[in-house]
């Protein structure tokens, strides 16, 4: 059996994912960014070989995404995360017509044909505003773990208005809105709706098809979720391995052009 | 001096050895450094300067009078082009002026609080400046002169948009009357030019401008139009800024006419040859907006390395005087009449720009035969990019027509993100990869330049 990897270094972790010659995931791995994007673009890669149980010899193509794309010294190809997540959304939800990803410091929206082919996009520009590390602002703000943050935001009655776009003002006036006593959770949907503000308006600009399916790290937050569906005013797919979908589309786009072959099973990841 | 040729400087710019090839990036250049060394003496020699823009600007008048043209514009994007745009910016942000005013702007108010020391030289305060509504930053801009130099402004309106869907057509009733209220604005402007000049004006000195202008523009078009042949002789954002800087400076004088009646045979002899602008041209491109100079070389190299290369730009039109198409000739027989005609037609039309953008680019589109085209919006200038989404959406909804949107400055290079640029430039061409874009076929479109007058 031959295979291949993809490996995504985005700008807080980088995934791996080894696919065999089918279109199987075989392994798999996450690790959270270091200062050196070579030495852990290696250890992801390493990781998901292991999580395998194969030799690197075995692996036929490796190509890398994300913005340390470039760093992977062992890749044969680099593709961009735009590319990527298109190509990982449609393979997870053949019905994928619009992609919005939330990643780390990225936001993108994407129109993508049937075929997985980018028909269009529109990012986040030159500000960290609508992204992720909005929500890391707010962690930080709140002491406490990402993980924690949906899940609160959920119980929200009285959202407050999140007024600034920038990530580092955002920090104060969430600690400004908390010492005037106002209650986490409404800081926090504020928080939430104003990614989902940003998001949403830049998934219209390609437009918003069904099926819309959402992507990267942020996708995992419950609030995001739910805010983004009324938003839209659809039910949205959400893969539990969705952060991989970078990763997934450059094993993809990697297998494609090492065995000649399109595709992959929409069970590929479950 | 004469109106005729623009007089050599006391130093630099040594002209190209006599039966040397063409080259002309660096023939370019040297006019640009020879226009600044003339620009610094300009004081020295008792000649009346006169600040101007690159459209709406009545410089055919000018000329007659012999003024040395100061343009402001082109000042700022030198700063760019020569990296060190940020130090003006910064000293008029210091200043006080917003990070959101129009970075020209700001570039200039640097170099006047530098009291006038540019990189290319020192440069001398204007007699009069001339502005127009063509971009409405210009009148503030001439408040700012005003303000800080002293320096009276002319205001040239020019009659636009009126309402969508409508157009002016050459020789129509609203043409006529929009050309005779320019033209009562080019009496005033020639009686303003005497006062400052105290000389008379001359209209047979006009007509010998005007047929210059005339003759430049008959190669520029042709300059044009030799980019539809694949593969593309030149690169209309790289190559192609050196000379719309020739076309502009140098317009209405015999070295005009001599730079672009070589650039045109040259560029007869590479589509001759078949020489293109990259070694494999595998996609071709039309970029729409205004270039990012502090990082075009950059970004030229981030499309080159795929096989991109830029057919042609909107920009080469408007920021070139509008005379576009070959239907623009001045009529030497009436000059000052001809030169309102055709001021109020193409400042129509740049006027109404946005209105009718998405069918003057489909065209464009069709007449290079590009893959995709390239949007450069520019955060502090609404007037060229407050249009693009529309038309965007346009292109690629209705036309299918694959487009890039990217955003950042015309000189300030803190709006520059190569990351990110980077990134979506690599993802347009990976799309259009994905579509089969195929590289088209050598030796299209044979037929497509005029054939020089005898």
């Amino acid at each position: 059996m031959r295979y291949v990897g993809g490996v995504d270094v985005g700008s807080t972790q980088t995934k791996a994912v080894i696919l065999d010659e089918n279109g199987k995931v075989v392994g798999r791995a996450l690790l959270d960014m270091e200062t050196s994007m070579v030495t852990i673009a290696q250890d992801a890669f390493k990781a998901a070989l292991a999580d395998a149980g194969i030799e690197e010899a075995q692996v036929a193509r490796v190509a890398s995404t994300g913005y340390g794309r470039y760093n992977v010294s062992f890749g044969h190809e680099q593709v961009t995360e735009i590319s990527c997540h298109a190509r990982g959304a449609v393979a997870l939800f053949p019905g994928t017509r619009t992609v919005i990803d939330i990643g780390g410091q990225d936001t993108k929206a994407i129109a993508v044909k049937p075929d997985g082919q980018v028909a269009d996009f529109t990012m986040n520009d030159k500000c960290a505003a609508g992204t992720g590390r909005f929500l890391g602002a707010a962690s930080y703000a709140l002491e406490m773990s990402l993980g924690e943050l949906g899940p609160l935001a959920l119980q929200s009655q009285n959202p407050v208005r999140i007024t600034t776009t920038c990530t580092v003002f955002a920090e104060s006036e969430i600690i400004s809105h908390l010492a005037k006593g106002i209650l986490p959770e409404d800081v926090l949907m504020g928080v939430h709706q104003a990614i989902t503000s940003r998001c949403v308006s830049l998934a219209r600009r390609v437009g918003v098809h069904s099926e819309v399916t959402f992507t990267g790290g942020v996708s995992r937050n419950v609030a995001m979720v739910k805010l983004i569906e009324e938003a839209v005013g659809m039910k949205i797919n959400v893969s539990p391995d969705a952060h991989f979908c970078g990763a997934l589309g450059a094993a993809l786009v990697a297998r494609e052009h090492a065995f000649g072959t399109a595709g992959l099973p929409a069970e590929a990841l479950a | 001096m004469t109106t005729a040729t623009v007089e050599k400087p006391a130093a630099g710019a040594a002209a190209a050895p006599a039966g040397a090839e063409f080259n002309a990036h660096l023939e370019g250049q040297q006019m640009m450094k020879a226009w600044y060394a003339n620009l610094g003496l300009a004081r020295e020699r008792g000649q009346n300067v006169a600040n101007v823009f690159v459209m709406g600007n009545a410089v055919e008048i000018l000329r007659t009078f012999d003024f040395q043209l100061v343009f402001p514009e082109i000042n700022s994007l030198q700063t760019g082009v020569r990296k060190v745009s940020e130090e003006y910016l910064r000293d008029s942000e210091d200043y006080g002026y917003s990070p959101d005013v129009c970075s020209y702007v700001k570039a200039d108010v640097g170099l006047i609080l530098r009291e006038q020391k540019h990189p290319a030289g020192t440069i001398p305060k204007a007699d009069i400046a001339i502005a127009s509504n063509m971009c409405s930053t210009f009148i503030k801009w001439g408040e700012i002169w005003e303000r800080m130099l002293k320096t009276p402004t002319f205001v040239l309106d020019l009659p636009g948009q009126r309402g969508g869907n409508w157009q002016v057509r050459p020789g129509d009733a609203q043409h006529m009357a929009d050309a005779q209220w320019v033209e009562a604005q080019f009496r005033d402007l020639i009686s303003r030019c005497e006062k400052i000049t105290g000389r008379r004006f001359d209209m047979d000195r006009l007509a010998e401008v005007q047929d210059r202008v005339n003759r430049m523009v008959f190669h520029w078009n042709n300059v044009m139009a030799l980019n539809r042949t694949c593969p593309a002789p030149y690169n209309a954002m790289l190559d192609g800024l050196t000379y719309i800087g020739i076309m502009n400076v140098y317009r209405g004088t015999e070295e005009g006419v001599d730079y672009m009646r070589r650039l045109e045979e040259q560029l007869r002899a590479k589509v001759a040859r078949g020489v293109g602008r990259v070694a494999e041209e595998r996609f071709r491109l039309l970029f729409s907006g205004t270039p990012c100079y502090v990082s075009m070389r950059r970004l030229v190299e981030l499309f080159e390395s795929w096989g991109g290369v830029f057919a042609y730009s909107d920009y080469l039109t408007f920021a070139a005087g509008g005379m576009d198409a070959g239907e623009m000739v001045y009529d030497t027989s009436r000059p000052l009449e001809s030169l309102a005609e055709i001021t109020a037609l193409a400042a129509q039309r740049g006027l109404s720009n946005q209105f009718f953008a998405h069918e003057r680019l489909a065209q464009q589109l069709r007449d290079y035969d590009v893959d995709g085209i390239v949007f450069h919006g520019i955060k502090s200038c609404r007037f060229v990019s407050s249009g693009m989404a529309d038309t965007r959406n346009y292109l690629n909804k209705r036309l299918n027509i694959p487009s890039l949107y990217i955003e950042s400055d015309l000189i300030d290079p803190r709006y520059w993100s190569d990351a990110q640029i980077k990134n979506r430039v690599d993802a347009f061409f990976e799309s259009l990869q994905q579509r089969g874009g195929a590289a088209p076929a050598p030796g299209r479109h044979a037929d497509i330049t005029r054939e020089a007058r005898s």
